[in-house]
């Protein structure tokens, strides 16, 4: 389907039914190498994002994207609130009035989100935070629509990258957030953050 | 110039009892506390941070102090959403939240402008420092501790005086708020024991017991008044 207001909804759906689903994964995730609040957080902050989207009536996908914004800064206490709140207000301002996003529209969504998270957090590819999965998400996602993919197609490169993004950060030793107070003892564990945005993203994919 | 503290926890009981601390010193200065989750969790709320700037809407300039990393980014998130006369007001410290809070607390009551506060939250780590080391056992050194720089007396001293600390308790944090705040009316420079007389931190880090000798030393056009004050502040026992 085309990335229009339905799908922005959908994707919401499913990112609230996702995190809702792993959000035992992202509480141990975070126990292991933070206060282990992430799981429980996201998952309070996208029902009531999912309350205030039922509640309301979208004109364009930028629309839906603000009010997640604005649920998640003011219901996630923990720093995913203002992280993903950004991203998602970085995003919303990037789609504009756009009622269908193209691959081009998209790229820069995407990548409005991923500058609004490291202005607000101030991390780096390599922190092991989830810039780690923003980053390669983007830049997978600029090539494919330079290639002319479709916004689909697009999106799940994001996605994808994404996974990978997650991934690499199981061996670092993290440089910002909660986890860099333990040191070396975070080697070995995934970031939170950087597996939540593997969640967001694959929702993404899933309503298109 | 009033200047309001905000102080932002990820605990409700830590952002109160910091106000309720930070008040014993300073009972007129506007302080609100934004601790926790709108559920009571721990966390910061992007609501009660937004909510406490408003309260604190009077004042001509708003300092906040915070606690761990999301504080932060809350706080941030929080002033990205104000107009731009509302945010120009409103100045983040990265001060250790507690000695942070006190150190502001009493340079605003002390009617400083938003940069001598956020100077004096900015001062409470270092100076509780320089402080030790000042009165840390003098080591190998035979004539004491080489004071850090900054905490050595002062240059062309013009006035002096030694007096007793009679009072009970000693120099806590009640009575040397009283000493900065007078010490903070002369615009002579004043060292107390070595350390800065307008400095809260540095000045309760002495640890002063009663019976101690406290030395104040002034310099500047009005040392000899600034002394003479400081000295009648001690020999009165700071009210106690």
């Amino acid at each position: 389907m085309a990335l229009d207001t339905a799908w922005a909804i959908g994707w919401v759906r499913r990112t609230a039914a996702t995190i809702d689903e792993h959000r035992a994964e992202l509480v141990t995730l975070d126990r292991e190498i933070g206060d282990g609040d992430h799981g429980e957080n996201l998952d309070r902050g996208f029902r009531a994002v999912l309350e205030a989207v039922d509640a309301a009536s979208f004109d364009t996908p930028g629309a839906v994207l603000k009010v997640v914004a604005t649920k998640l800064i003011s219901t996630v206490g923990g720093a995913a609130g203002p992280l993903f709140g950004t991203a998602y207000l970085k995003a919303a301002q990037a789609a504009g009035d756009a009622t269908e996003l193209d691959a081009d529209t998209l790229v820069a969504v995407l990548t409005a989100a991923r500058d609004g998270v490291v202005s607000r957090g101030k991390a780096s590819v390599g922190d092991k935070t989830m810039v780690d999965a923003w980053s390669p998400a983007v830049d997978a996602a600029g090539a494919a629509a330079a290639a002319g993919d479709s916004p689909e197609q697009v999106l799940a490169a994001a996605a994808d990258a994404a996974v990978t993004g997650a991934e690499s950060t199981d061996p670092l030793v993290a440089r910002k957030g909660r986890a860099s107070y333990l040191g070396e003892r975070a080697v070995g564990h995934r970031d939170p953050g950087a597996q939540s945005t593997v969640y967001i993203l694959r929702a993404a994919v899933d309503a298109a | 110039m009033t200047v309001g503290i905000l102080i932002v926890s990820h605990s409700a009981a830590i952002a109160t009892g910091t106000v309720e601390l930070a008040r014993q010193m300073a009972a007129d200065v506007p302080l609100v506390a934004a601790g926790g989750t709108d559920d009571g969790g721990i966390g910061t709320s992007f609501e009660a941070i937004t909510a406490g700037i408003e309260e604190l809407a009077d004042a001509d300039a708003v300092v906040v102090l915070c606690d761990l990393g999301s504080a932060y980014l809350t706080t941030d998130t929080a002033l990205d959403f104000l107009d731009d006369d509302a945010r120009a007001r409103v100045h983040v410290s990265q001060a250790p939240l507690v000695e942070g809070a006190v150190a502001a607390a009493v340079a605003s009551q002390t009617g400083g402008h938003v940069d001598a506060v956020l100077a004096a939250a900015a001062s409470a780590a270092a100076s509780e420092a320089d402080a030790s080391r000042s009165s840390s056992p003098s080591g190998d050194q035979p004539g004491g501790a080489v004071p850090a720089d900054g905490t050595g007396p002062v240059d062309d001293v013009a006035a002096s005086e030694s007096v007793e600390l009679v009072n009970e308790s000693g120099l806590h944090a009640r009575p040397a708020a009283e000493f900065v705040k007078t010490a903070a009316r002369y615009e002579a420079s004043v060292r107390v024991n070595g350390v800065d007389a307008k400095s809260l931190l540095a000045i309760m880090a002495l640890a002063l017991p009663k019976g101690a000798t406290v030395t104040i030393e002034g310099s500047g056009p009005d040392a000899q008044d600034a002394v003479e004050a400081l000295v009648a502040l001690v020999r009165s026992g700071f009210g106690e």
